[in-house]
């Protein structure tokens, strides 16, 4: 039997607010365990929770970007469970009544035309502290740092047929809400996380099946292997004659399976109901086109002007606007040297080479915008051969120097002199004879254009690389 | 509408409390007794009043988005039964 997958995520990340949701205290990330948690955090007795400003203003940002409806009038509610990392006994949340409406973001998995994936809703909620499981005499440490920082539950509809297809979705809502500054996206540290809804149905059939939930995947690696793992034990199962069980499950990297999580004694039941510190949230159309104005260029608007704009293709401008950093270091480069097709082609190479081989983000390149601009420059006025301008890029990456420091101190100007150049070819005439009379000798078109370009590379090797190609060519033509 | 004794027992579950037979036989007619007087407030015709989250209509207010705390941790973990290395410790809990 043929099988289709369904696949919607919940992602969860985290606002890139000062303080928390509901309280004054930092949320910086790696401070001292327990620091930035105030007594609203630790839920002492009487504390009531404020609303932050700065979190309202982040979701409905989102919202706007992605052609939401934001709520008028939005509610909290309060889910109850408890865990030690969540003091209240209670998360607050929004159940009902969510900021976000539903809205659309269009998926470009590679290499398929693009799609459209619906957003369920978006809301606000608090995130938990962290539990410590190594044994601290015993017992469990508790870290409540992170209790209270705003997250935005982004939910998506089942739309996701393929793993690909998620972590496209994934990419796409990591992009947005870096490019809107209002979350770090980091997954590493916890800033974006996501629960993947999996179910599969034989292809044709409308229903759907019973689906499992796959909590806290941190990787846009794991959100694929986690996903594709998942799908293939289902069908095995059904294939088997067995049902799939409606359960949450964890991903285990280290097999590349998903285990069921120690399913609690009674199934959750989590009461929701209005948090009655919290009176409804009422913001106004002008709050909310206040907002709209401050709406950066986005993904896909910043990809069509690369297209128009810079005459880039498909392909790369894609890449290009996966995250903010990378556009805005190209666009940087591309007014600098002029030239788009080679800022891209530089940006996507070299720099992406080096970047990933000494695992650095692009804030921490040695080599700055302006400085690979300046470089480039260089192999536009003829300065410096393409060819050598990867080895001035690698020394500017060691020594952290511009190009033409480097160009001037290692004595890699190109040589255009032609009076040089034609020493160099005649000095190279007479030193290869049985190669200039074989060329002469040589009938077939194709096979002399083949050892010319060997004399050609005489030529620039006797220059040390530094020889105007151009010129050489010409030069050569003339002499042979 | 009357409380049963598995719903007693579930929900003393999800509270986190230990109740013994007598308890659970005193709640199941005091709960049924609040039930009764909430299924007698829901008998009330409200189909044309607006549902109301304060009396005074009032609506959230919002707090600047502002570090304003200070490091209190000492002070906080006074009143905790223990701590380590600026850790809450509490009974072993496993995932």
């Amino acid at each position: 039997m043929q099988w289709e997958a369904v696949i919607g995520l919940e992602v969860h990340a985290q606002l890139a607010t000062r303080s928390k949701i509901f309280s004054g205290a930092s949320t910086t990330f790696g401070a001292e365990p327990n620091s930035q948690a105030c007594a609203v955090d630790l839920a002492m007795p009487g504390m009531l929770p404020v609303l932050n400003e700065g979190a309202v203003r982040m979701a409905a940002l989102f919202g706007l970007a992605v052609n939401a409806e934001i709520a008028h009038r939005s509610v909290f509610d309060r889910k109850n469970y408890f865990y030690p990392d969540l003091p209240k006994g209670y998360q607050i949340s929004q159940m009902y009544h969510p900021i976000v409406g539903p809205g659309i973001v269009t998926i470009e998995p590679d290499d398929s035309e693009p799609r459209p994936i619906r957003i369920h809703h978006a809301h606000l909620e608090e995130d938990a502290g962290k539990s410590l499981h190594e044994d601290f005499q015993g017992m469990t440490g508790i870290d409540l740092n992170r209790a209270g920082t705003p997250l935005l539950e982004i939910v998506s509809e089942p739309d996701m047929r393929s793993a690909v297809e998620a972590v496209a979705y994934l990419r796409k809502i990591h992009a947005l809400v870096t490019y809107l500054g209002i979350s770090d996206g980091d997954m590493s540290q916890g800033s974006m996380r996501c629960d993947c809804n999996v179910s599969i149905r034989p292809v044709g059939q409308t229903t759907l099946g019973t689906r499992t939930e796959i909590k806290n995947v941190n990787s846009f690696r794991f959100v694929e292997k986690a996903i594709n793992s998942e799908i293939e034990r289902q069908i095995e199962l059904i294939e088997d004659g067995g049902t799939v069980l409606q359960e949450t499950r964890l991903y285990d990297a280290d097999n590349n399976e998903t285990r069921p999580m120690r399913s609690k004694e009674f199934a959750n039941d989590y009461r929701y109901f209005p948090d009655p510190d919290l009176l409804p949230v009422v913001i106004d159309d002008h709050y909310i086109e206040a907002i709209r104005a401050t709406l950066p260029e986005l993904p896909d608007a910043k990809k069509e002007r690369f297209i128009s704009q810079h005459g880039l293709s498909e392909y790369d401008a894609r890449l290009l606007v996966q995250n903010r950093q990378t556009a805005d270091y190209f666009e940087q480069v591309s007014s600098r040297c002029g030239d788009p097709k080679l800022a891209a082609n530089w940006v996507m190479g070299e720099l992406s080479r080096l970047l990933n081989q000494e695992e650095l983000p692009l804030e921490r390149s040695p080599v700055s915008a302006d400085q690979l601009g300046q470089l480039l420059q260089r192999i536009q006025d003829n300065t410096i051969s393409g060819k050598i301008a990867k080895q001035v890029f690698e020394a500017m990456w060691q020594e952290g120097a511009d190009a033409d420091q480097i160009i001037e101190q290692q004595g890699l100007k190109q040589v255009s002199d032609s009076g040089a150049i034609e020493t160099l070819v005649d000095q190279v005439l007479a030193e290869q004879q049985a190669m200039v009379e074989d060329y002469h000798s040589e009938p077939v078109e194709k096979k002399k254009k083949k050892k010319f370009n060997a004399l050609v590379g005489q030529v620039m090797k006797a220059s040390a690389g530094k020889a105007n190609p151009a010129q050489v060519n010409s030069i050569l033509q003339q002499k042979l | 509408m009357a409380i049963s004794r598995e719903d007693i027992e579930n929900a003393a579950i999800l509270a986190r409390i230990h109740l013994d037979d007598d308890a659970k036989t005193g709640l199941e007619k005091d709960l049924s007794n609040i039930l009764q007087l909430v299924d007698q407030l829901q008998s009330a015709d409200t189909d044309n009043v607006t549902a109301m989250a304060h009396p005074l209509d009032a609506v959230q207010r919002l707090r600047p988005d502002e570090v304003t705390e200070t490091v209190q941790r000492e002070r906080y973990q006074q009143l905790a039964a223990k701590t380590q290395d600026g850790l809450y410790l509490v009974p072993r809990v496993v995932e």
